[in-house]
């Protein structure tokens, strides 16, 4: 909670987009694409509607957020830079030997991160774990979950899809990165995954579908989908690099960093 | 904890287990539409707050475990051996490299599984799991002894794989012996200085048996449980070593298993004569445990072969 209004949060995610494109770029490897596709959702998240102390990260009733999509660490590790939790020195040592920011997403290397990905299509069974314990220990803390969306080709995705609306799981919220770009190429070329809302909702979620870029939806879809009375898959249309207009819609950057030219217009156009 | 005399399959000991600890409120049971099976089904039925079924969906199973161990809870999922390897992947990206606690047990391990057939009978699960650095894997050999370590599981500080078995064996621990075992220590259960038996699983009572008849031709053979695969006992390695030969005795293929566990660490402290019976790199069959058994060569009969072998070099 530490931003007050939408403008604050459209700022800081625009610090984190420059903080992404720093550490690729120093680090000469990494994923900016999806970083970049994913990083309104975690500023509207950890600047406003997550329950998380940033003086004590490992607080046992905070809520949880699991990056399924582990390779979308700068993402992660720009916001948890935002709060205070990392520092500039941290973040320069993305992907280099013993540095805190590892290449994914890993708990046992950096404060204020809850899973460790990197394996794609583990983290909504995570994230389902997680909300069991809330719900035994009598909580009300929330578990968020991002997914990419060339991720959801994973079977096991569809396994904790189907278990969280049975088990009557209601305090998890599914985040759907909707970039349409995977690895290789684009998504609907790889495999496509088709109407990913149909999907979930057939299981028993709650659909909410948003402009994943547009901070008044994001905000109000996280706020519903907290009081829901059903587990809530939010579908974020997004775009794959967004706000480096070289990245965008560019499946080259999906794992890829800007030389040093690029660096300098990314970087003039993220001003 | 209550009392279970009659003789079971190391399954049942895994069950019973769940039942000593419950009273923890920690302990959280996992299934995969085979709580029957894997006896976790004793549980559900005392405590179906905490026990959760996945359905047939073994590597969510794994890693909603990992959910709750970094909120506190102390998972005990289990499905067929067979299955766990489906999720072995989430196990050492998930639970393995995390840090997380969570203890999986496969049940229906083995050849010994029987007319299920080859797709039943995993003889891989142990030589996987060992290769997870700081997995605890442990393969206990009758219902006492598997219920004593899966209780042990409780406050152990590493995640850990469990193999247990289908059908009924003999009881090689009364409960007052199982409760003094150890995770880690092997049990020597014979002493002898012509050779030494290591052995795992059902393995166990066939050396046993073998011992006897060695025994009745003059031949004394140490005969350890080696319940712990991993970590290895060295210690109890290294005393039966110093028989000069030693016979290793799994229901689990030779390559990656106990053989292979002992064979890596003989090689480099005190290389020594061995021979390994269990399963030759091949798939088993549908038959009798016994029928199975006999075919693969995982009788007391080949260990004795096997130890002769050595003797008369």
């Amino acid at each position: 909670m530490t931003y007050g209004n939408l403008s604050d949060l459209e700022e800081s995610a625009k610090r984190c987009r420059r903080r992404i494109i720093d550490m690729v770029y120093t680090a000469q490897s990494g994923h900016p694409g999806g970083s970049l596709s994913c990083i309104d959702i975690l500023a509207a998240l950890y600047g406003k509607t997550m329950r998380f102390d940033p003086h004590n990260p490992d607080w046992h009733d905070r809520d949880r957020f699991i990056m399924s999509k582990g390779h979308a660490s700068p993402a992660v590790y720009s916001v948890l830079r935002e709060i205070g939790v990392l520092s500039d020195e941290d973040l320069s040592g993305f992907r280099s030997m013993g540095s805190v920011c590892q290449g994914h997403v890993d708990r046992k290397w950096t404060r204020g991160v809850d899973f460790s990905a990197g394996s794609l299509g583990m983290g909504l069974s995570f994230g389902l774990g997680s909300a069991l314990a809330a719900r035994l220990d009598g909580s009300d803390r929330h578990t968020w979950v991002l997914l990419g969306d060339g991720e959801i080709q994973e079977g096991q995705v569809w396994e904790a899809a189907m278990a969280v609306p049975h088990l009557d799981v209601v305090n998890i919220t599914a985040i759907v990165d909707r970039n349409r770009i995977q690895n290789d190429n684009f998504v609907s070329e790889q495999m496509g995954v088709g109407d990913v809302s149909a999907k979930f909702a057939s299981f028993g979620w709650n659909i909410i579908e948003i402009d994943g870029h547009h901070m008044p939806s994001i905000v109000n879809a996280l706020d519903r989908s907290r009081e829901s009375s059903v587990p809530t898959a939010i579908v974020a249309a997004t775009v794959k690099g967004k706000g480096v207009s070289f990245m965008e819609d560019n499946p080259a950057f999906h794992g890829a960093a800007p030389n040093k030219t690029q660096y300098v217009t990314a970087m003039e156009e993220l001003r | 904890m209550t009392g279970h005399s009659e003789p079971g399959a190391s399954r049942d000991g895994y069950g019973d287990a769940l039942l000593d600890i419950a009273s923890d409120e920690r302990v959280v049971v996992l299934e995969a539409d085979l709580g029957k099976s894997t006896k976790s089904c004793h549980f559900r039925a005392e405590y179906p707050d905490r026990t959760f079924c996945l359905g047939i969906a073994e590597q969510n199973m794994a890693i909603v475990g990992a959910g709750l161990a970094e909120a506190g809870r102390v998972p005990f999922a289990s499905t067929f051996a067979i299955f766990s390897e489906r999720a072995f992947e989430q196990f050492r990206n998930g639970i393995a490299r995390t840090g997380l606690i969570v203890h999986l047990c496969g049940s229906h391990g083995g050849m010994h599984t029987g007319p299920d057939g080859s797709s039943a009978q995993s003889t891989e699960d142990i030589g996987i799991f060992r290769t997870l650095p700081g997995v605890t894997v442990l393969h206990p050999s009758d219902r006492n002894s598997a219920r004593s370590l899966t209780v042990k599981l409780l406050e152990h500080r590493s995640p850990s794989y469990t193999r247990t078995v289908r059908n009924k064996t003999a009881e090689i621990y009364s409960e007052l012996e199982a409760k003094n075992l150890e995770i880690g220590k092997a049990a020597i259960l014979r002493k002898g200085t012509d050779a030494a038996i290591i052995a795992c699983g059902v393995m166990v009572e066939q050396a046993l048996i073998a011992a006897d008849a060695l025994s009745e031709g003059g031949v004394e053979v140490m005969v350890i449980d080696m319940h712990t695969i991993k970590p290895l006992d060295l210690d109890a390695v290294l005393m039966a070593s110093e028989t000069g030969a030693i016979v290793t005795a799994e229901d689990h293929s030779v390559i990656g298993g106990l053989g292979s566990a002992v064979a890596e660490v003989l090689a480099e402290t005190s290389p020594t004569m061995m021979r390994m019976v269990g399963v030759r790199d091949e798939f088993g069959e549908s038959g009798s445990p016994t029928e199975i058994m006999t075919k693969m060569g995982l009788t007391s009969d080949e260990i004795i072969r096997r130890v002769n072998q050595m003797l008369t070099k």
